[in-house]
Formats: structure tokens, sequence, C-alpha cells
């Protein structure tokens, strides 16, 4: 392939994305082009046709998650990429992926919105779409990498969701982790753990598309292979054939539901940085959270206790572990490019009126800086000490 | 394949590749063309010696989508509009597969126009069956994309003011190497049409002309289901070697019937992959 494992390469986000899609195995893209998520296609045009994968340019954003699922349902590792406005127009087809249960990844290299926004800057507003984009309850991973080598690493990861628990998995890149160029050392595909999906261990006439399983997800055979099911996006019994059934579909919401809920342990990933002792939590993600470490380095030089939380997985949320924190510090400072998304997800899990979850958010088309997260913080220090239970500062 | 000459030999392909398990009645009306085209579809895949494990069917939203679930092999109900986006994704990743796609007027031609266009362009190696009733049945009877200007639909009621699509025109210009049209009536032809479709190695679409007694019959005062199919065989006309378009045209018919249009020059896009995209990376690698 494209690119030197083992020894240090100057890639960009979208690049490693890239990359650790094929060590992941996928052999199959279909995308449109949108800014700034190109590169990621670029790239698959390039090095799929190589190993003896296919490449395709859609007519659209729908189009294109239409032909990942397709490829999927075939036996391909499959995936797409995109920005905002094109992941509003996939989320019928997350949907989709979802109550047909079809393994595939979506990369969306978050940038300024609403609409067609701020094509060439970086956000994160698309945190809580990632979550309830589409309509109706299903289940939702979604994965922020912040930096060039987790673009490569957490694609790997991306793809063994998927195919582990058969679900869309979102990856929420952002321009400036996107375009990003860093000197990585990107280990080889043979030195990473690689998920495929389970392959059906009965005759193809005991075979049930949707078979209950104790972890909620069922065995899974491709077309062409012998195993002959229906799939739709109707809601389906076991063998997948449209039903209206009071209890078929309560079995179906729950099996879907049960997906994150059965594995949150598996699907929990944290990076944490001087929690042992802080007093003071940066919860961030996303390039926000490089920023966020510079930031607690600064808050330690000068004696604060602050730690950096942060969560690779967004969601499923992970919960427990942030209740543990909550627990532990005064207050949790959320920074985020976008009006609060996760913040309140943290809120809600704060019962203590003595703790504080605030946030510093930005929706202009710079990035949030180390030094601006430990100013704030030490603002927000003051204010606490000065003014218990004063007016609530979210930035 | 054997002449079907006994009732038993006749049936023999509809036990092959009917579901065992999935319940019948079908969803559709009775009277509805959509049993019509299940069956020549399914003597059709008889005759092209298809196996039923290297066969996928895929379908959209609405009465016509509803074809795949009965038929025993690969099948795959989508989302409206978009089988031709799933249908592209299986026959690029395995080109092995035979696959044919069931669309409605409103499904092909409206919400999945753009998809449409852009699969004839692509000439990939798929059959497309669309099955024109000039309405949105199973909505209940809302004007599509091919109901004829003043007909009057639920949401039409002062007649439709909108010009229709030609289906098969359309499909012709957009780029599709094989274009036919058949109707409910004409069973026989019908399944010809289809199995030339599948013989086809590129983008081939056909057209069925069907009946909507239901919804469209009703609301436009044409009768029931036998009506509707008698004046498909009075309205149509059927090309032959003695009967060309031109000549077709010229005796005012509303359905022209047969093979439309067949192109065997251009390149099928799995093939056109392997041999522009493939070999040359392979020898830049």
């Amino acid at each position: 392939m494209g690119v030197r494992y083992g020894e240090p390469v100057l890639l960009s986000g979208n690049e490693a994305v890239a990359y650790g899609a094929l060590a992941a195995g996928a052999r199959f893209y279909a995308g449109y082009p949108i800014t700034p998520s190109t590169e990621v296609a670029e790239v698959m045009s390039i090095e799929l046709p190589k190993v003896g994968g296919k490449f395709i340019q859609m007519e659209d954003e729908m189009a294109s998650l239409g032909a990942v699922i397709g490829a999927s349902l075939a036996g391909l590792k499959s995936f797409t990429a995109t920005s905002g406005p094109g992941f509003s127009l996939m989320q019928e087809h997350v949907g989709y992926a979802s109550m047909a249960e079809v393994p595939c990844v979506i990369v969306d290299v978050m940038r300024g919105g609403p609409s067609t926004g701020l094509p060439t800057k970086t956000s994160q507003g698309d945190v809580m779409q990632a979550k309830y984009g589409s309509h109706g309850d299903y289940p939702s991973v979604a994965i922020a990498p912040s930096s060039v080598l987790e673009c490569y690493t957490l694609t790997v990861k991306a793809f063994n969701f998927a195919e582990k628990y058969r679900v869309p998995v979102i990856i929420l890149s952002d321009e400036v982790v996107g375009h990003m160029r860093e000197k990585v050392v990107l280990p080889a595909p043979e030195e990473l753990e690689i998920v495929d999906r389970a392959k059906p261990d009965v005759p193809p006439e005991w075979y049930r598309h949707y078979q209950e399983t104790p972890t909620g997800v069922s065995p899974m055979a491709n077309f062409g292979e012998g195993y002959r099911f229906h799939v739709t996006g109707l809601t389906h019994d076991r063998l997948g054939f449209p039903t209206s059934r009071t209890d078929e579909t309560m079995a179906l919401m729950e099996k879907l539901e049960s997906k994150t809920i059965r594995n949150a342990r598996d699907l929990t990933l944290i990076e944490e940085y001087q929690m042992e002792d802080a007093r003071y939590c940066i919860l961030a993600y996303g390039s926000v959270a490089r920023s966020a470490k510079a930031a607690v380095k600064i808050l330690r030089q000068s004696g604060v206790r602050a730690g950096l939380m942060a969560p690779k997985v967004l969601w499923p949320f992970p919960r427990t572990p942030v209740e543990n924190m909550l627990n532990h510090v005064t207050l949790v400072l959320v920074p985020e490019m976008n009006a609060g998304q996760l913040r309140k997800e943290v809120e809600r899990l704060c019962h203590s009126p003595t703790r504080k979850v605030l946030g510093l958010n930005r929706q202009d088309p710079r990035m949030i800086s180390g030094e601006e997260i430990a100013v704030r913080l030490q603002q927000l220090r003051m204010r606490k000490k000065t003014r218990p239970g004063g007016a609530r500062y979210n930035g | 394949m054997a002449e079907n000459s006994t009732p038993i030999e006749k049936t023999k392909p509809f036990h092959e590749w009917l579901r065992a398990k999935k319940n019948f009645p079908h969803v559709w009306c009775p009277g509805c063309g959509l049993g019509v085209v299940l069956g020549a579809s399914i003597r059709a895949f008889d005759k092209m010696g298809y196996k039923k494990n290297e066969t996928v069917l895929v379908s959209g939203i609405g009465c016509t989508g509803r074809i795949p679930v009965y038929v025993d092999c690969n099948t795959l109900h989508t989302t409206h509009g978009r089988a031709l986006t799933f249908a592209t994704g299986i026959k690029l990743a395995n080109p092995d597969l035979k696959v044919i796609v069931f669309m409605g007027d409103g499904d092909a031609l409206a919400i999945g126009g753009n998809h449409f266009i852009h699969a004839a362009r692509r000439n990939i190696d798929l059959t497309a069956i669309v099955v024109n009733n000039y309405i949105y049945g199973m909505t209940g009877g809302q004007h599509s994309p091919t109901t004829p200007l003043g007909m009057r639909a639920s949401t039409a009621i002062y007649g439709n003011m909108e010009p229709p699509f030609d289906a098969c025109a359309l499909v012709q210009a957009a780029g599709a190497t094989f274009v036919a049209r058949t109707t409910v009536f004409h069973t026989l032809h019908m399944e010809k049409m289809i199995v030339q479709g599948m013989q086809h190695k590129g983008f081939s679409m056909i057209e069925i002309i069907s009946n909507c007694h239901t919804a469209y019959g009703r609301l436009n005062k044409l009768g029931d289901h036998i009506d509707m199919l008698k004046a498909m065989r009075d309205n149509s006309i059927m090309l032959g070697p003695k009967v060309d378009q031109e000549k077709a045209r010229e005796t005012g018919k509303t359905y022209v019937l047969g093979v439309l249009h067949e192109d065997t020059q251009r390149p099928e896009y799995c093939d056109a992959y392997e041999e522009l995209v493939v070999a040359k990376a392979r020898g830049s690698a």
C-alpha cells in the first residue's frame, strides 16, 4: 500500500483515516466530494484498485451510503467520508443500516454549520446529529480522534466495532484533525487487532439473519454465500420478514437498543491525563482534546490541580466513568467548538449542587487554544471562590 | 430448460423460487398487475438458469417494493428511490451476482430520479424493472412523474397539470444500453423482455405498464382491472420485423412495446473498472 509502516511519515488526518481503513481491511469506498473530507476519497481512489478493492464516486451522499450498505451486504468492509451537509443527507441510510444491522463506517469531518456554514473551517457541531440524526431510536456509535495517529488507530477500531456489533459507526473527525499534518509512525496492519463479522455456524435452512444471542449481535452471512435471507428497513422478525406484531416489534427494538447497553464496557475508550489528583477536570474530545492537554500542562505549572478526561468514543456516552469523575472533582470545564452539545450530557449526570459543569464554546472559524482554556479555568476557579452559587458562566 | 408442457412443469419454477417460509397471500390488491410481474420474473429467472444463491433482488418503497420478499433468493428491500444505489454497491462488490432491481414509477423517476439517470450513465450491469402504474398506489393515489396531463389523482383532483416523463426516453438519453417497454397484459412478451434485459450486459431498463384500478382507475373512471387490461391491449402496438418505431408511432397508439434501444458497444462499468482502473493502478504500484 502507498504508505510505510514502522517508520516516521508525514500525514494529514484524512490521509491517516484512509490508511487506517485499508489496514482494517476496507475494500469498498463510495463517496461524494465535500470539503474538508475529500482527501479520504482521493487516497481511496488511488489505493483501493491496487489491493483488489472497489472505489466509486456516487451522485450524492444518499447514494454513497446506499452503495456502501449494498457492498457490505455483499461481504466487503465498506465506508464513506463526508462533512456536515453530506452527513445530513446520509441520515436516511444511517437509520437503515441501524435497522437492517449492516456494518459500515461513516467518516464525518466536521465543519462549521448549520447549512453550508463554514466549509473550510473547523467545528464540532455534529455531535448530537451523530447520536440522534436519523428518525426513531437506534444504537449510535461515534468515535472522535484528536491526532493523526488516532485517525489511523481509531479508524481501525471503528471498523472493528462495526463488524463486531453490526452497526454503522461514525468517525467524528473535524477540519483541524483532518487537515493537520503530523509526523507519525503507523503500526503495520499485522500488529493491530482486526475484527471480522461473525459468520453463521448453522446450515442455511436453520439460518436466521437476526438470531437472538446473549450479546444482542447475530452472526451474519453475506449475499451470494448460500444463506438466502431478506433485508428490509421495515420492522422485521428474526428472519428479516416485515412484521407489525407487538411482540416481534418490541423484541426488535430491544435487540437494537441492547447492543450499546450490553456492550458498554467494550465501547468505552477514554484517555486520562493527570486525573489522579485532579480537582478540576477538563473534558474534551477531538482536536480540542489536544488544546486541553496543553491547558492542563500550563495550569499544573502554576500549581492548579487540573486534569484531562478525553473520551474517544462519544456515543454511547461513557456514563459510568464520567459519573465516577464527577465524584472527585469540584468543577468540570467542557470546551467545545459548538454551543455545548456534549456538555449537556455531562450536566445530566451531575446531581450535586456544589459541583459545576461549565462550558467554553466557540462557534467561529478559530479553534480553541490551550491558553484560552487555561485562562478560562483560572477565571472560573476565582469566580467560584468569590461567588459561590453565582451566575453560571457558559462562555 | 425443458418445454413447459404439463401444468406441473409450468408451476415448477414457482414452487422452486417462491419462499416457503413467507406467508401468502401477498399485500397487493386483487387484480393488481404486480403479481403478473412477479410471475413473469420468476419464469425469466428459470429460463435464464439463474441460481437462487447468486441472484439478488433489490427494491425500493411502494407496492412494487414488496416484490422481492416473496422470492427465495438474496432479497433487499431498501429506502424510497435508492434501490439502484444499493444495487450498484452489491454489483460492484461482487460482479458475479445477478442483480435485478424492482421499482415503481414514483420510486424510480421522482425520489430516485437522480440515481436512475446516473446508474444508466454508468452502464453498470443491472436489470431495472420499472413498473409504471401512473400513480402512487401505496399512499392512496397521488400523482406521480408519469401521470398523464389532465388525469386525476388524490393530490390532483382538478386534473394533473404537470407534463409526465417518458421513462424509456429518459433512461435512453441518460445512457442505458437496453431499453424495452411491455405491459402486464402481454405476459409472455413481458417475460421475453425481462429475459432479454437480463441477457444484456450493461444497464437494462424494462418499463412495464401496469394497472392500479384501486386508485388510478377509480379516480379516472377507467373501470376495473379487466377494463384497464383491455385498454392496454387496445392501445398498444408491438415492434416487429415489419413495424419499426417510426411506423409504430404513426399508428397513434399510446404504448409502443418491444426493445426500443440496444447498444452493445459501450463498456460495462464493472468491466471498465477492471480494465481502465485496476490495470493501471497495479501497473503503478
